[in-house]
């Protein structure tokens, strides 16, 4: 458990301040001079504070957007046009939030794998884990509603396809989807919510990241050895070492983002987006964003239903089964502390989960690929297989694997990594 | 150029994005043409971009409406004020009502956007014999590839394969997903007299058209490459900065020095 340093500020007036709401400390104690973290984090690490810095740069776009945009059906495309060629800068606002999206999202999806290589859901910080994952879910379904309020062709077309996943829970499922509808069919009531709730839900994501460097706090940061800090001599100061860095990598990281921005603003979008919202006419494939490829092809991936081989007899149906695949594919983080039986946190010392990790990381580039396909031919089979990998790897390699495999040494210290393993 | 080409190809296939292009289904792949707006430096060409708007004016606009665009934008094209203001005063718009309550008709003006052919879809698709002519302002947006996929669609007639049926009324061109489509070949040679004397051949008019419709999907273009040089530019110097300064005050942490002594 990390120590609270009191900071004594020697200006009067910060003295003053911090006697009555000790800001300057907490500050200081998060992200400041009296925060020790581990010296030996690589730039694996950057990715928390770029997802926070991401996470402010869609909530002020996000709000410039919202003075200008209309959220009515038959005025939407035209306001978000309006944004583009009328309002000042208006088409810079909107190419950042809308790349800012998929940025965001990069982001995320390295400060997660990262998270999945070096143990960091493993005690103690399961709860820092776990509220990392309720902010992805958050950011889905986010992102999700954001890229209906353009109201195009396949924000249209995806919110009905995805809105309609809820009607396969038996019983509640036709009045989930009417609840989310607002209606009977996507219009213009479900357009009103989502654009509340996507104005909504950034907020929340804000307040959860709050406790997330809370738990972050409590449980100090992890590092890439995986062990624990044995003395003061393997931490340095998160001023200025860290800040410093992560300054560095998230310039590197928006030069990239700018160079999407404005070299190539609609690249990671559908043309089909561009063409208003057309309730009669569908479009020839309904893709999802990026982002949500992979989960989408594990939907789809589970064409058959559960029940007994050769009789008729089901428990549950195909519809149904592929809905719960592909929220268990996420949900399924949750458990990770407990399915995770290896008692070494890095995927550094672990020779043979390397393998098996390595080859989940190729597993998501696959279904992300699949997602993107025409279910035909030998689309659906490859989805198969790469949803029983996707699921094996969370159920039973990770039980199994921590119990059999041979670690290497750890070694002894993080100022003192003499132990080299012998390779 | 080519690199940042590369890698945008690359990052769209990794993110799955290059299946979807099998969206077009069995639609030929659209020549690629070298444009005056592509690349970073990329500018929109005036002169194609004029000759466009006169191709669209004369032709295109008898059934494709232009809803997003309006006379003034004509002076991003190099058009003067007055130019502009006799142009718009060639059609008539409806705006708003009289004192006896009956809408009021004036002479266009700048500010207005370029009148639709037809009142609403029903009245198009009528005329159209089924089919509602598409609005053209995001076209070249709104399709894969898009520069070049119309340019490929407007050039791209031929006769049918022997063994393609053709429905009535409707035209061969292999760009156009599924090969049928509605609009007859619009361009021929000589359809239009170019102002400036260039020979109006279908290449010459497809190519000023689809830079002109560029130019209406994206007006904002070339302001936005040119602040994207700046911003990385500027994002340049600074990872510079910063790298250097990382390294000045990492350097007692990797000679081991405890921080906590």
């Amino acid at each position: 458990m990390a120590e609270w340093i009191d900071a004594k500020p020697k200006n009067k007036a910060a003295a003053w301040l911090e006697e009555r709401l000790p800001i300057i400390g907490l500050v200081n104690n998060v992200v400041g001079v009296d925060t020790p973290t581990p010296r030996n984090l690589n730039y694996w690490w950057n990715f928390g504070s770029l997802a926070g810095l991401m996470l402010v740069i869609q909530i002020i776009s996000g709000v410039v957007l919202a003075m200008h945009y209309t959220p009515n059906t038959l005025m939407a495309f035209d306001s978000v046009e309006r944004i583009m060629r009328d309002v000042n800068y208006g088409w810079l606002i909107r190419y950042m939030h809308a790349n800012g999206a998929s940025f965001f999202f990069i982001a995320v999806y390295i400060h997660i794998f990262r998270g999945l290589y070096y143990g960091s859901y493993k005690a103690p910080r399961e709860v820092l884990w776990m509220l990392g994952i309720v902010i992805f879910l958050l950011m889905m379904a986010t992102a999700f509603m954001g890229y209906v309020l353009p109201w195009g062709q396949m924000s249209f077309w995806g919110a009905t396809v995805i809105t309609n996943l809820f009607s396969a829970i038996p019983v509640v499922g036709e009045s989930i989807v009417s609840l989310l509808w607002g209606g009977f069919s996507v219009d213009n009531p479900t357009l009103n919510r989502f654009f509340s709730l996507h104005y909504l839900l950034p907020f929340v994501i804000a307040g959860v990241v709050i406790l997330h460097i809370w738990a972050k706090k409590v449980s100090d940061s992890g590092n890439p050895l995986g062990i624990d800090v044995k003395s003061s001599a393997d931490q340095i100061p998160f001023h200025p070492f860290y800040t410093v860095k992560d300054a560095f990598g998230a310039a590197v990281f928006f030069a990239i983002f700018a160079a999407f921005l404005f070299y190539m603003p609609n690249a990671l979008g559908h043309p089909d987006n561009y063409i208003p919202a057309e309730p009669l006419v569908t479009p020839a494939s309904i893709v999802p964003e990026w982002y949500f490829l992979p989960f989408y092809a594990i939907l789809r991936a589970i064409d058959f239903p559960l029940g007994i081989p050769f009789t008729d007899i089901v428990f549950v149906e195909a519809k149904l089964l592929g809905v719960l695949a592909m929220f268990a594919s996420i949900l399924v983080w949750f458990g990770l502390p407990w399915l995770d039986t290896s008692k070494v946190r890095s995927g550094k010392f672990r020779p043979m989960f390397r393998w098996f990790f390595a080859f989940l990381v190729i597993d998501m580039f696959v279904l992300t690929w699949l997602g993107a396909q025409k279910p035909e031919g030998n689309i659906p089979f490859y989805g198969k297989i790469a949803t029983f990998y996707y699921f094996s790897y969370f159920l039973l390699i990770l039980p199994v694997l921590g119990k059999r495999e041979k670690t290497l040494p750890l070694p002894e210290s993080i100022a003192n990594p003499v132990v080299k393993a012998a390779e | 150029m080519k690199f940042v080409k590369n890698i945008a190809i690359a990052l769209t296939a990794v993110a799955g994005l290059a299946g979807t292009a099998m969206g077009a289904g069995a639609a030929k792949h659209p020549m690629q043409m070298e444009w005056s707006f592509n690349g970073p430096t990329g500018t929109y060409d005036r002169a194609a971009a004029q000759r466009g708007w006169q191709v669209y004016k004369d032709v295109c606009s008898a059934c494709h409406s232009l809803k997003y665009f309006r006379f003034r934008n004509l002076a991003d094209l190099g058009y003067e004020e007055d130019m502009i203001k006799a142009w718009a005063a060639e059609y008539t718009v409806v705006d708003g009502v009289d004192d006896a309550g009956d809408p009021k008709e004036r002479s266009g003006m700048p500010q207005d956007a370029f009148p639709s052919p037809f009142p609403n879809p029903q009245a198009a698709a009528a005329s159209n014999g089924g089919a509602v002519p598409p609005d053209l302002s995001l076209i070249t947006k709104a399709r894969h590839d898009g520069a070049n996929y119309v340019f490929s669609l407007l050039t791209g007639y031929e006769d049918a394969p022997a063994d393609h049926p053709m429905p009535a009324g409707k035209n061969y061109n292999p760009y156009f997903k599924g090969g049928n489509i509605s609009m007859a070949p619009p361009l021929s040679e000589g359809i239009v007299e170019y102002e400036d004397g260039t020979p109006a051949t279908t290449e010459q008019m497809a190519k000023d058209l689809t830079t002109f419709l560029m130019y209406v999907a994206e007006p904002k273009l070339e302001a936005r490459k040119h602040m994207g040089l700046n911003v990385l530019l500027y994002l340049g110097i600074l990872i510079i900065v910063l790298y250097l300064s990382m390294k000045k005050i990492w350097k007692p942490v990797k000679e081991g020095k405890n921080f906590y002594e």
